[in-house]
């Protein structure tokens, strides 16, 4: 039933690294910053085509941040891509006086997200940035699905923002489903596959998962709505509102902390407007660890199966929920 | 003449932060003097015109002396010198560290956190030197502050990226919050570090204006190698009372000890 498929495998920094040579090919002003990994994060085409423009910083994030900070003071549309983990954590007082007190368009490229990352383990999993990232004023948050869209979003991000930016994305080469003609709006949620029985709100490399226990659920005649989430700030009230009210039950899905993250803002939204039941699919405040990329996200539940388990346990609390007030009625 | 303008711009530090009942006395008078010479005698500048793409920038790492930083531009037309009485005030566009936001004229930047002022500094030079402009930039530095480890990554950057643009100040007036910057955390050899991060080091006192002028031309000709201009300062300068006591660097006068500290500077200037 699903209409996506994988067009093989490819990371989203690829699509990172790819965005960011489209959008400077078309302006000088985009300046890129390197804090000594930077084809790791996916900035070596930018470099090699624009030396001029790509300033090497060296191993000192926090200096980095506050430099790209000033290039935007001065018109420049600097780029600053590093593994999430340095970028959201050790710079954070830069991006939150620097960056987002000044209220300056900086592009930081959260490279290395989820546990997906692999063998490096804990320490280079970015598990909590999106937390970080989202309560600071001024800041965008945004989580493509897949390389394609990577790609459209590091487009947006620098050409359509204003203010600062925080944009995530993964190592590890994963499904590429979507359409490069899929419009990418930032602030604008996805509902990739429409239903009524519950949702499934995903960002990242967990949106081709929720599409899998999607088509899963659907042989157990469940028939769910899957939301692509690509920006986590600011957060698509109105498709979580609707998804509350239409679907009654809604399952988050994110390669991250559950505390803090998506699934803890889709709940700032429901509690505050329409309470359903939700369940979190996510990292359970946990840290990470080594091994192969695939076998981490099963064993940190970061699976289709995990959405899928989820979804049946909220539709039976929901079902007793039902039972009970229609029997106090 | 220099002499007269530094006068009133501690007058009015000491006026604004006893309306204000709270904030940095000491060091900002201790850098009146060193304010005084680079607005009203070295900067290229245009008040009446703040975003002057061709101005020389300034830049506060240390935000916590923002009542120097008021006094002066007010003194230099940016804004009323009445507006100084709003220091730290709701509504205020004069907030306890500077404020971007609040839209003050000639703020160049919102900064406060300590360590963070220079990096931004060598964006904007860099900035600069892509596009061929020939204006500075200037970041005014605590000496308690350089123990920020990200000054050294700063430090490392500006050499590295040739940026002969880019002026650091220290106020070196030996005092932070806890007491001696040497017993807190030891800086010296200071000119010895910086010289050896590859910069061009300039000493100078931070009371006398034609040792502040010749310093901040030299940092002006030193080719494409950044310079920082350590000057020796006092903290509390002016006010006998409060010179060299650490525990003036957060504190703010009584009426009365204001009325008396003002008494002082009337004095001078009759001099
Ligand atoms: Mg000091």
């Amino acid at each position: 039933m699903t209409n996506y498929s994988n067009k093989g495998d490819k990371s989203t920094r690829a699509g990172f690294g790819e965005g960011l040579l489209e959008a400077g090919s078309r302006n000088s002003n985009v300046v890129c910053l390197g804090a000594d990994i930077t084809a790791s994060v996916g900035c070596n085409l930018f470099a090699d085509a624009f030396p001029d423009r790509f300033f090497s910083m060296g191993i000192a994030e926090q200096n980095c941040m506050g430099v790209a900070a000033g290039l935007a003071l001065e018109g420049k549309i600097p780029v600053f891509s590093t593994y999430g983990v340095f970028a959201a954590l050790r710079a954070a007082d830069q991006i939150r006086v620097s960056v987002c007190y000044n209220n300056v368009h900086v592009v930081i490229g959260g490279a290395h997200a989820g546990v997906s990352v692999g063998p490096d383990g804990a320490t280079h999993q970015a598990l909590e940035d999106m937390a970080m990232m989202r309560v600071l004023p001024n800041m965008t948050v945004i989580s493509p699905c897949d390389a394609t869209q990577t790609r459209l979003a590091t487009m947006a991000a620098i050409e359509q923002c204003k203010g600062p930016v925080y944009l995530r994305f993964g190592r590890e080469p994963m499904p590429d489903f979507t359409s490069g003609d899929l419009p990418f709006e930032i602030g604008k949620a996805q509902i990739l596959l429409p239903g009524n029985d519950l949702t499934i709100i995903a960002t990242g490399h967990m949106v081709w998962e929720a599409l899998q226990a999607a088509e899963i659920l659907f042989h157990s005649g469940i028939q769910a709505r899957v939301i692509n989430m690509h920006t986590i700030k600011p957060i698509d009230r109105e498709a979580i509102i609707h998804a509350a009210m239409e679907t009654m039950a809604i399952v988050t899905a994110e390669e991250h902390q559950v505390n803090g993250g998506l699934g803890s803002a889709v709940a700032e939204v429901v509690v505050q407007h329409n309470p359903v039941p939700m369940a979190m699919v996510g990292m359970a405040d946990c840290f990470g660890e080594s091994g192969d990329p695939r076998l981490l996200m099963k064993k940190f539940g970061l699976t289709a199966a995990a959405i899928v388990e989820a979804a049946k346990i909220l539709r039976s609390k929901d079902k007793c929920r039902w039972d009970i007030r229609s029997e106090t009625t | 003449m220099l002499q007269k303008t530094a006068t009133e711009i501690r007058k009015s530090i000491i006026t604004s932060l006893t309306e204000a009942k709270s904030g940095h006395l000491g060091g900002s008078l201790g850098l009146a003097d060193f304010f005084t010479a680079l607005y009203f005698s070295v900067l290229n500048h245009d008040p009446q015109n703040p975003g002057w793409a061709g101005r020389d920038r300034v830049i506060l790492s240390i935000g916590h002396v923002a009542p120097v930083l008021y006094a002066t531009l007010a003194h230099a037309g940016y804004f009323p010198v009445d507006e100084l009485n709003t220091l730290r005030k709701l509504g205020t566009r004069l907030q306890g560290h500077p404020g971007r936001d609040h839209g003050l004229p000639g703020i160049e930047l919102s900064a406060g956190s300590l360590g963070q002022g220079l990096s931004v500094a060598i964006g904007m030079a860099i900035a600069a030197k892509m596009d061929h402009r020939s204006h500075r930039i200037y970041c005014l530095h605590g000496d308690g502050e350089l123990q920020e480890g990200s000054i050294w990554e700063a430090a490392m950057a500006a050499s590295h990226h040739k940026l002969g643009n880019l002026t650091a100040i220290i106020d070196r007036n030996g005092l932070q919050i806890d007491g001696n910057t040497e017993k807190v955390m030891r800086l010296e050899p200071l000119a010895d570090k910086w010289k050896s991060f590859g910069w061009n080091v300039i000493s100078c006192d931070g009371h006398d204006f034609i040792s502040i002028i010749t310093a901040l031309n030299n940092a002006a000709h030193s080719g494409d190698v950044p310079s920082v201009i350590i000057a020796k300062t006092m903290m509390g300068k002016g006010i006998p009372e409060i010179e060299n006591d650490y525990r003036w660097h957060g504190k703010v006068p009584t009426s009365a000890q204001s009325a008396l500290f003002l008494r002082h500077l009337e004095g001078n200037n009759n001099l």
